[in-house]
């Protein structure tokens, strides 16, 4: 009843009166004779490209292919295509672009794909919608010049209008819509041709989100929130250790329970079909399972960081090289001081606020299907939801619906294919939503690691040998943050000693970052402190830091007024932050309570070079977001597996930061740049770890080497 | 059935006694605005009133309402006219916007009992809603906000 009704009546409003053609005109082969003045509004609306269609009356519907679970990209990549086309942002309606990534996807690593992972939405979309609303323009300039019959060169746009400077002759884009023509092929434009930044009139100040006002009175659709006729309900118990199997339930009594329709046996678990949610988790509450547990069955996640450094030390464990430059050998073999440490990260969750769901409807022939979700990848769900019912992936359609929260968990399409399966079987349309004990036990975490990092300094101080060896599960997981291509060291050999213990693993805001940067940036501090300098001279002389991290460190040292004393029991400590092309630097204010082991973060200080900023306010709130996420992981959360099976069941057990741990002061900055927009959602965490570590050994003289900083952890720093 | 108030309309359900209200409200009446995050009263996703207290709707049984008055986001006001509403939006304080249904209720609950709090007494009242993306600075100055003008 909610977005069902929205979702098929815009899609019905777009394909009425375009009939089959629509998709052709979608596709980029568009046939001007479509359209015609007599017919409606409605029928007339005429898609000038694949992002694009314009209605008589001056509506601009633009496709938004940005993923929205909080980051801004609904409305940020849609203002970026109406900037360029010059649209009134008044009139410009945004919807979500279908899950066809030939159409819609970005390039990334030369494949095609919608994942909004990696904070890609901006950085990689930017280029294309600049070019897409440019084209737009194009047409309709030529239609006007056309029906003026002047040069096209000499007339200009005012948002909504083309204008002739030389008459001051005007028309909307709605009436060139109404009767213009659309060629076939649509023009090229050239890099050229695209507005100078000192013609921006959105790009770098922003427009309001469209998504606030039905985030603040209940009307916002999220996944969980959708219902489609004939709905029945179904929630899972999936296997407690990872690579579990279902052998045997209590099957008879469950389906005597209240309201049970069904179970359905998964690969990795139990699914209870019912007519209610409620009783579907209670009956879920009370199936007795018999598991075949699987490779991870004596899994202990305290034990398993021990065995890891096994392998770091092991000369004969087997290596992938990551990168080789320079010769590193030689450079260690003539140091006059070199450096070792080693460092151990936990597993962590993403705990976004929406636990997992989804909605499936197969059409009663079964040929086709539909899927609601808030999904970071709508392209990867109609891949896994076709595959999982036998179908081609065009017989899916994918609804995308807000996300409560996706942190990198939301991008495989995993549990809208679950919700198939089941809806397969039951042969009813199904809502599944994963409890939040499940979402925790069966969630796919940030990988725990092992690393070791080694140094080398020659006689004047400079830095030049660099080793860093990482161990863990998780392939290339383990690698984002690992280079540092920011410090010009000529001689590096960093290396993955991969090992495979059936934890589900996967992206966690900057994943790889959160340890490799606070293990690098540790040791950084720790030669900086040898070295007896200060932090950020020692950066800048001693690793050549390039000029845009040099900035970074400059700005950030200017903001929190760095060689200022600090009250008593209080330090700073400074990172520099890394992610998706973005650099920056971070500083921390802390105190230590010695009796609890508590470490209070009181103020934080972030300076980002994140290229062109498209939207500042969302810019900002995504890097303050960051600041709080890595935080909060750093300082509260920690995942422990013991037996196979993860121990903690919900928000008492996994703490997340609440408002009482805000820090008094938070302030970030983003350097003014006319580069190209890099990532921003990931950048405002990688920091925090380093900045943090080094901090308290200003306070206390001791290194913590063991993410998180639980208190218990520290208590133990303290009297090692 | 279980008869109460919800947002001014008398409403009955036909429920078991002890079903979360939480689910009554957005399976059985339709209104999706109060959201699941736990299912064990831990992070306010589901924050509605009952006689104007802010409560968690997944740990109130329905007939525990029986008689009572319920508000959710979707009665918070008409409108969005609410002076929290109007301040989420002027401050643009949701980012996913999950918990925030959540967030203002709870927050409605203090301005309602407290019109102009300090920031202590707005955290302190605050502190059981969890906001993932880490908003809380911004709530904290629409609550200000709206303390001031409304």
């Amino acid at each position: 009843m909610n977005a069902i009704d929205k979702t098929t009546l815009s899609r019905r409003g777009f394909l009425a009166g375009m009939g089959g053609m629509s998709f052709a005109i979608a596709m980029g082969s568009d046939s001007a004779q479509l359209f015609s003045t007599e017919a409606q509004a409605q029928a007339a609306a005429k898609t000038i490209n694949a992002w694009v269609r314009i209605a008589p009356d001056g509506i601009v519907t633009i496709y938004s292919a940005g993923a929205e679970m909080g980051q801004g990209s609904k409305t940020s990549l849609p203002m970026i295509l109406a900037e360029e086309m010059d649209a009134d942002w008044s009139k410009v309606v945004i919807e979500m672009a279908p899950a066809d990534r030939d159409v819609y996807g970005y390039t990334f690593n030369k494949q095609r794909g919608m994942s909004i992972v990696g904070s890609r939405a901006v950085m990689l979309y930017f280029n294309d919608l600049r070019m897409a609303g440019a084209q737009v323009r194009k047409v309709l300039v030529q239609n006007a010049a056309q029906r003026w019959s002047v040069d096209a060169k000499t007339l200009k746009t005012e948002p909504g209008f083309v204008v002739n400077p030389a008459n001051g002759q005007k028309l909307s884009y709605g009436e060139l819509a109404a009767t213009g023509t659309v060629p076939n092929p649509l023009p090229t434009v050239e890099a050229a041709e695209l507005k100078p930044r000192s013609e921006w009139r959105m790009i770098g100040k922003g427009v309001p989100r469209r998504d606030t006002p039905e985030k603040v009175n209940g009307k916002a659709i999220f996944g969980l929130d959708v219902s489609v006729p004939g709905m029945v309900y179904a929630t899972t118990l999936h296997a407690p250790v990872h690579t579990g199997k279902p052998v045997s339930w209590n099957d008879a009594d469950i389906k005597k329970m209240p309201g049970v329709l069904d179970t359905v046996r998964l690969d990795n678990g139990v699914a209870i079909v019912a007519s209610s949610f409620v009783e579907a988790k209670a009956a879920r509450e009370a199936l007795k399972v018999v598991w075949d547990k699987g490779a991870a069955a004596n899994f202990d996640s305290d034990a398993a960081l021990d065995a890891y450094a096994k392998v770091s030390a092991d000369p004969k464990a087997q290596v992938a090289s990551v990168e080789k430059k320079g010769d590193v050998n030689a450079a260690f073999a003539s140091a006059a001081k070199t450096f070792k440490a080693d460092f151990r990260a936990d597993h962590g969750y993403h705990a976004q606020m929406e636990p997992l769901n989804a909605v499936v409807r197969i059409a009663d022939d079964g040929k086709t299907a539909e899927v609601w979700e808030g999904t970071q990848a709508p392209d990867n769900t109609r891949d896994e939801v076709a595959k999982s019912l036998g179908l081609a992936p065009a017989a899916v359609t994918v609804h995308q619906c807000y996300m409560g929260g996706g942190f990198g968990r939301r991008s495989l399409g995993d549990y809208a294919a679950e919700c198939a399966t089941i809806a397969k079987q039951v042969k009813k349309p199904v809502k599944l939503v994963w409890t939040r004990e499940e979402d925790i036990a069966f969630g796919m975490f940030r990988p725990a690691s092992f690393q070791h990092l080694e140094a080398a300094q020659d006689a004047s101080g400079k830095v030049t040998g660099w080793k860093h060896s990482v161990v863990g599960d998780g392939g290339v997981l383990l690698l984002t943050g690992i280079r540092i291509p920011y410090y010009q060291i000529p001689n590096v050999d960093i290396e993955r000693r991969g090992v495979s213990n059936g934890i589900r693993l996967k992206h966690w805001r900057a994943v790889g970052h959160v340890f490799n940067v606070f293990a690098i940036e540790s040791l950084v501090d720790e030669m900086a402190v040898a070295s007896n300098m200060d932090p950020i001279q020692f950066r800048i002389e001693k690793m050549a830091a390039i000029p845009k991290l040099r900035r970074c460190f400059e700005q950030v040292a200017k903001m929190c007024d760095w060689n200022a004393p600090r009250p008593d029991g209080r330090a700073l400590g400074i990172s520099l932050s890394e992610r998706s092309g973005s650099l920056g630097a971070g500083v921390v204010e802390i105190s230590l309570n010695k009796d609890t082991g508590k470490i209070k973060v009181h103020k934080v200080w972030l300076a980002v070079d994140g290229g062109t900023v498209v939207t500042p306010g969302p810019a900002k709130a995504n890097l303050e977001s960051g600041i709080i996420y890595g935080l909060s992981g750093l300082l509260h959360e920690r995942i422990t597996i013991k037996g196979g099976e993860v121990q903690q069941t919900n928000f008492h057990d996994y703490e997340l930061m609440r408002m009482s741990d805000l820090p008094e002061v938070m302030e970030v900055h983003l350097l003014d740049s006319t580069e190209r927009p890099t990532g921003l959602g990931e950048v405002g965490n990688p920091f925090l770890g380093a900045a943090v570590a080094n901090a308290f050994y200003r306070l206390t003289g001791k290194r913590l080497r063991h993410l998180p900083f639980m208190p218990d952890r520290v208590t133990e720093t303290l009297v090692s | 059935m279980v008869s109460f108030n919800l947002n001014g309309r008398a409403v009955s359900v036909d429920a078991k006694p002890d079903t979360p209200l939480l689910w009554v409200i957005r399976d059985q009446i339709g209104l999706t605005g109060t959201k699941f995050g736990c299912g064990a009263g831990l992070c306010g996703a589901c924050t509605i009133h009952i006689n104007g207290e802010a409560l968690r709707s997944c740990q109130t049984q329905v007939s525990d309402v029986a008689g009572k008055s319920v508000t959710t986001i979707e009665g918070l006001s008409p409108d969005s006219s609410h002076p929290l509403q109007k301040a989420w939006v002027q401050i643009e304080v949701p980012q996913c916007g999950y918990c925030q249904s959540g967030q203002i209720m709870k927050a409605a609950e203090l301005l309602a009992k407290t019109p102009k709090p300090t920031r202590d007494q707005i955290v302190e009242h605050m502190d059981g809603n969890i906001c993932r993306c880490g908003t809380y600075h911004n709530i904290i100055a629409a609550i200000q906000l709206a303390s001031k003008e409304g």
